[in-house]
């Protein structure tokens, strides 16, 4: 910091300073003026590029993926290999279902288990299911593939929708655990106060006032969490493994629309290239309708409790 | 009826087991103890999913030892497993990534946390959750058809041109390697760089900036010299976060690595990684030594995750109190 306060005395107290030195300071004043401009227009060049690679993925996808969307993509079955047509009416299926195992999975565990955090709950006890959500949060998704084999295709000893749906399960509860909990604790304290005084045992408090109070916040994490794991591809490929029909019940080898873009990418056939970016716009679509709707929603109820 | 039960209470003190009894009809235990049941469930799987690690990799764990680290024969044919090849796949892929995605990152958190006026920001961090919300696969359809051509024909040569006396710059360039799996993760983890950096940026007090501004400084020589210093470890946190999703990334890297298990100091050379070959060889793995070889490069995996997931914490912590204490 001493070197800035040099450059200032100098570059301030110049009536005193031989010309030379004044010149110097304010040589290193316009040094410093014009590094202080580029950095931060580089730093404003840094925002800009990453941004605008969401806008190149977007717009790549719009290009290829348009032109080949068409009624049958959401109608028909994949068509053989050589022929043209044909859909993946069975993939955007078979994703809801795994989508719907999952939540049957994830969404009660993580749910109960926000409440648990944010409302009742000790010290020690809480302290370790919040770091084992922290753990499971970080664990590589194509991992908890590999737990989903061992506790269910083996036992089964076959690729199944539960499987798959498992997989996905245990990917959603870390993140709904996290928002159900952080948006419990954002309710104001004075709501369950006077829930309290009026009577109401603890778990009423929880039941009748806590909870609505955040459930919206609630549902739009939740609906964020099920836009994430609809994604997922790597815990499929040897859970829910794929299926070029439909498949009937829950028990059988199903496809997917992630497992579907990616079998689909790295086949050399240019009519699957092209049911590959289909299906890549129809999932960047899910994606970003949640995402997107998740943020009005937020920022709506944000302005409704500010007011 | 919790008005009848306290009237009754106050003319006889309540035993103990009686109060156990109210409180567990007033509903208060039973839904505790159901909540902390879901709650317990969580520490469950999680136990459960270590202890399938272990116990799914103890063939090869005996059969290997330590040795399974240091050899790079992948065999399935003769039933020989070495993890050399795709434990450097992972690393060099992760570390091109951050030498890549760091700089970027931090430069973008900087403009969003000191720079941009609030809306701007806010409108920003948003785009830039959305790219970390785009699934790994469209980054590998992407990577496919739009990023390897590119490798292949422009940046590729470009490279070898101008750095090609380098031996990570030559060989034959195939536009699939280590180098567009790198470029690809990249892109994948700037998101996690940016949106910790520019939180913790923001958690710097205010008063820090307006000392050094006070002392003369200008705008970039108070972030550079004093704001960045001090959220210096929250800054690191956010790297070894990155690192951590770099590690795990799964199925962007299989689509543009090669799948290759070979070590090659050429960074236009095919690879693979640990995730990549679990993606690619698990289902059709045949062999309990085969399976459980996959499921201990599954378990290394989750190992380096786990110390890089930890040490973020702790230094993100860390630096959110810092920032706190000085309030």
């Amino acid at each position: 910091m001493s070197e800035l306060l040099d450059g200032r005395m100098n570059a301030s107290a110049d009536q005193p300073a031989t010309n030379s030195a004044s010149i110097a300071a304010k040589l290193r004043m316009l040094w410093r003026k014009s590094l202080n401009l580029v950095m931060l227009s580089l730093t404003a060049a840094c925002a800009l590029v990453t941004v605008s690679v969401l806008g190149f993925i977007l717009g790549y996808l719009i290009w290829h993926g348009g032109s080949s969307l068409s009624w049958n993509f959401f109608t028909k079955l994949p068509a053989p290999v050589g022929e043209t047509g044909g859909g993946l009416a069975n993939a955007i299926v078979g994703s809801g279902k795994l989508l719907l195992i999952a939540s049957l999975i994830g969404i009660p565990i993580g749910l109960m288990g926000g409440v648990y955090l944010a409302e009742f709950g000790g010290r020690t006890f809480p302290f370790m299911v919040r770091y084992a959500t922290d753990l499971l949060n970080g664990v590589p998704s194509i991992i908890i593939g590999i737990f989903a084999y061992t506790v269910v295709v083996v036992p089964m000893h076959h690729f199944s929708t539960l499987a798959g749906g498992c997989a996905l399960g245990i990917i959603m509860i870390p993140i709904a655990v996290r928002s159900t909990e952080e948006f419990l604790r954002a309710v104001p304290r004075g709501l369950r106060e006077a829930a309290m005084a009026l009577g109401a045992s603890k778990w009423r408090t929880v039941a009748t006032v806590v909870v609505p109070a955040a459930f919206q916040g609630i549902l739009t994490g939740l609906m964020l969490d099920v836009a994430r794991v609809a994604g997922e591809t790597a815990p499929l490929l040897f859970t829910a493994f794929g299926n070029r029909y439909w498949s009937p019940g829950w028990n059988q080898p199903i496809a997917s629309l992630p497992v579907m873009i990616y079998t689909y990418a790295i086949a050399p056939y240019d009519e699957w290239h092209q049911q590959a970016w289909a299906a890549g716009l129809v999932l960047m679509g899910l994606v970003l309708l949640a995402n997107i709707g998740a943020r009005i929603v937020l920022s709506r109820r944000a302005s409704f409790l500010r007011s | 009826m919790s008005g009848a039960t306290t009237a009754v209470g106050r003319v006889h003190p309540p035993s103990r087991a009686r109060q156990f009894i109210r409180r567990l009809t007033s509903g208060d235990e039973i839904a505790h103890l159901i909540t902390l049941t879901f709650g317990a469930s969580i520490l469950l799987i999680t136990g459960l999913l270590v202890l399938e690690l272990w116990v799914q990799s103890s063939l090869a764990r005996h059969q290997f030892g330590w040795k399974f680290f240091a050899t790079s024969v992948w065999d399935p044919v003769f039933g020989n497993f070495g993890a050399l090849p795709f434990i450097y796949g992972t690393l060099v892929t992760s570390f091109l990534a951050l030498l890549i995605a760091v700089p970027l990152g931090l430069g973008a958190a900087i403009f969003l946390a000191e720079l941009a006026p609030r809306n701007i920001s806010d409108a920003l961090a948003f785009l830039i959750d959305l790219l970390a919300a785009v699934p790994s696969v469209i980054y590998g359809l992407l990577g496919i058809f739009v990023v390897v051509p590119i490798m292949r024909t422009t940046v590729g040569p470009a490279l070898k041109s101008a750095l090609g006396f380098l031996p990570f710059f030559q060989g034959p360039n195939y536009g699939v390697g280590f180098l567009t799996a790198g470029v690809v993760l990249a892109i994948m983890v700037i998101p996690f760089v940016i949106s910790v950096s520019r939180e913790v940026l923001l958690t710097v007090p205010t008063d820090q900036r307006e000392a050094a501004m006070a002392l003369g400084a200008t705008r970039w020589e108070a972030t550079w010299k004093v704001v960045v210093p001090f959220a210096r470890a929250g800054i690191l946190g956010s790297v070894f976060l990155a690192m951590a999703r770099a590690l795990g990334e799964t199925m962007a890297v299989t689509m543009v690595i090669g799948n290759d298990p070979k070590i090659s100091a050429s960074l236009f050379a095919p690879g693979y990684t640990i995730a990549s070959v679990i993606a690619n060889e698990f289902s059709e793995a045949t062999g309990d030594l085969y399976i459980h070889s996959l499921v201990l490069l599954g378990l290394v995996l989750f190992s380096l995750t786990f110390i890089l997931n930890g040490m973020a914490r702790i230094f993100i912590v860390a630096t959110a109190q810092r920032g706190g204490a000085h309030e």
